[in-house]
């Protein structure tokens, strides 16, 4: 057990080796002169050569990795081009509002999704089913900006119930702070409940054929112990992987989920680096979002073990 | 008939346990077994038409200004309104299907074609294997919506970088189902005996390989296309998309985004071309799945 989750971890080493020398690259990569570009048309060529050197476009590509490298190991993600400050400062100034809004939308995710997938594949091929899977087809197409406006739209202008927008800090109070982020949870929210949704109906469909099941029946165990103690536990593998890979929606969604209804977070920190064209603040957070993606990732591995103790490697 | 002789009745016909299926042919038929695809299919054409005649269908230059005019609520003669420099946002919505369109079909066409080589080349060679499939993992961990953002940071905004960018976020999904479906295929019988024969590779993966590859490469490509009107509109929303002077969904809504909550019709119509559109391209992923892949079709 111990020895396979220090085996997870250690693997994902050069996962995070790779995303890193990526997101480096993209400086050299993409096409035309980076340094011309983030500059912008009016910039005159002392200014390009100034943001050329800010990047360490000037010197070789290996020493200028190695030093960012060994910066990042030590917290400094580099500087604002346009702000001057930290990169790693202004990460922190705007992580709260991103990781409640993200924290909140994988609760709600997850109470409601799992429960209308197990209804919908204990009632398979009834209305219930169909409902439910027709209302997954549907989130799962709509953009959530649109659902952020029509939530907002409906809850908050017409019948204000909730705020429309902003973002009230957690040590204000646990409400003030949750009223802030159920339309915005529930609008990120949305696609993935959808994806969980349909996954959950797709493994509890080919657990509850098993002969376990059947016996589980037959010496008359109650519905919702079968449902939820023998089937989910069982089905519950491939449910955590797409939690896990999901997390990726959620990530690009806060961006925009951000932008709708006006919460101060690391999506309108991106908003502002691309409007300024400040690239090191936009790598820092795309290294910091990747991260953070491969480290939940690694989480959900762990949890197989958990789950089902037949994993081992 | 027999006649029946008096005092005996005749049972009545047992029904049909098995109702029998009829098997329709051709493409009119099998639009009749798979209606998703064709209602998919139908609003499709229709979005693909309206973006093809987009000048004919009582529009006015998208992108024409008339300040006096600017957030007039839809009407008679603005049938969509006009946003906040007065430009006619039917127009622009009619156009913007334009951009939407370009960019899902360019994008499923391209990341297609790179994930098959990648695809192809680590299921068959298997020092590359390890290496490229490391790549790919690493590739995985950026959300794709961020690595876009990243991509766009660093070149002009064009539509031709934004294909460029959803392009390069979408290959190691393509690259990794092709590889799966490849390894599979490479144990079947039929490849063995067409190794057996002494045909060479290439012409293993052309005749035997490639084919096979193609029904799931449909599919997915499908719900990629989607994913890329999605992202696209995104990267347009916060800026980082097709350049604010082209009419796309995202850049009108863009606009709207500061006075949605006293002119909501602005967001509102891009907005609902976008949802059907990528409705009815999931709508039609999901009756090819169903139609081409029935062990996918169980899974999911």
């Amino acid at each position: 057990m111990l020895s396979y989750i220090l085996r997870r971890i250690l693997s994902t080493l050069p996962v995070m080796g790779i995303v890193a020398l990526f997101v480096f690259s993209l400086l050299y990569i993409a096409p035309g002169d980076p340094a011309a570009v983030i500059a912008g048309d009016q910039a005159s060529p002392a200014d390009v050569e100034r943001i050329r050197q800010g990047l360490g476009l000037d010197r070789p590509f290996l020493v200028q990795f190695g030093t960012w490298v060994w910066n990042i190991l030590h917290g400094d993600l580099g500087t604002s081009i346009f702000t001057n400050m930290p990169v790693s400062a202004m990460i922190a100034q705007r992580v709260e509002p991103t990781l409640s809004l993200m924290a909140i939308t994988l609760v709600l995710t997850i109470l409601v999704a799992v429960p209308l997938g197990v209804a919908a594949a204990w009632k398979a091929g009834s209305w219930v089913d169909r409902t439910i899977m027709a209302f997954a087809v549907f989130a799962f197409s709509l953009p959530v900006f649109v659902v952020g406006y029509v939530l907002a739209y409906v809850f908050a202008l017409q019948f204000e119930w909730l705020p429309v927008q902003g973002y009230t800090p957690f040590k204000s109070g646990v409400w003030p702070w949750l009223r802030n982020l159920i339309l915005p949870a529930l609008a990120l929210g949305s696609v993935y409940i959808a994806l969980i949704a349909r996954i959950t109906r797709a493994s509890m469909l080919e657990v509850l054929q098993q002969d376990y099941v059947r016996t589980a029946r037959a010496k008359g165990l109650g519905q919702r112990n079968i449902l939820f103690v023998h089937a989910l536990k069982n089905a519950a593998v491939p449910i955590v992987t797409v939690i896990g890979i999901g997390i990726a929606l959620l990530i690009g969604g806060a961006v925009v989920t951000e932008s709708v209804f006006a919460i101060p977070g690391l999506g309108r920190l991106t908003i502002d680096a691309i409007l300024r064209r400040d690239y090191p603040v936009i790598q820092g957070i795309v290294l910091l979002f990747s991260f953070l993606y491969v480290l939940v990732n690694l989480m959900v591995d762990v949890t197989y073990t958990l789950v089902d103790p037949r994993i081992r490697y | 008939m027999v006649p029946v002789p008096p005092g005996l009745v005749i049972a009545p016909q047992l029904p049909d346990l098995l109702v029998p299926v009829a098997i329709r042919r051709g493409v009119l038929g099998f639009l009749r077994n798979h209606p998703t695809v064709a209602i998919g299919g139908a609003l499709l054409l229709c979005l693909v038409l309206i973006g093809i005649f987009a000048p004919w269908l009582g529009t006015v230059d998208p992108t024409a200004l008339a300040p006096a005019k600017r957030t007039r609520l839809p009407s008679a003669d603005y049938w969509f309104g006009t946003d906040l420099l007065g430009r006619d946002i039917y127009s622009r919505v009619l156009y913007g299907a334009r951009v939407s369109l370009t960019v899902g079909l360019s994008v499923a066409v391209l990341s297609s074609i790179a994930g098959l080589a990648i695809g192809l080349v680590s299921g068959f060679v298997r020092w590359a294997d390890s290496i490229l499939m490391r790549f790919m993992d690493g590739l995985m961990s950026i959300p794709p919506i961020l690595l876009a953002v990243a991509l766009m940071a660093l070149t002009r905004a064009s539509v031709g970088n934004v294909i460029l960018a959803i392009t390069i976020a979408e290959i190691p999904r393509v690259s990794r189902l092709v590889r799966s479906v490849v390894l599979s295929l490479r144990e079947q019988p039929y490849v063995d005996a067409a190794t057996a024969s002494g045909t060479r590779t290439p012409m293993v993966i052309l005749r035997h390989i490639l084919p096979n590859t193609l029904a799931p490469m449909l599919v997915q490509a499908t719900y990629i296309c989607a994913s890329a009107m999605i992202v696209e509109s995104i990267l347009s929303f916060i800026g980082a998309g097709t350049p604010p002077t082209i009419p796309s969904w995202g850049n009108i809504m863009a606009e709207g985004r500061a006075l949605w909550q006293v002119k909501p019709y602005i967001v509102f119509f891009p907005a609902a071309f976008l949802s059907v559109t990528v409705l009815a391209v999931n709508l039609l992923g999901d009756g090819l799945r169903d139609a081409l892949d029935p062990r996918m079709a169980k899974s999911l």
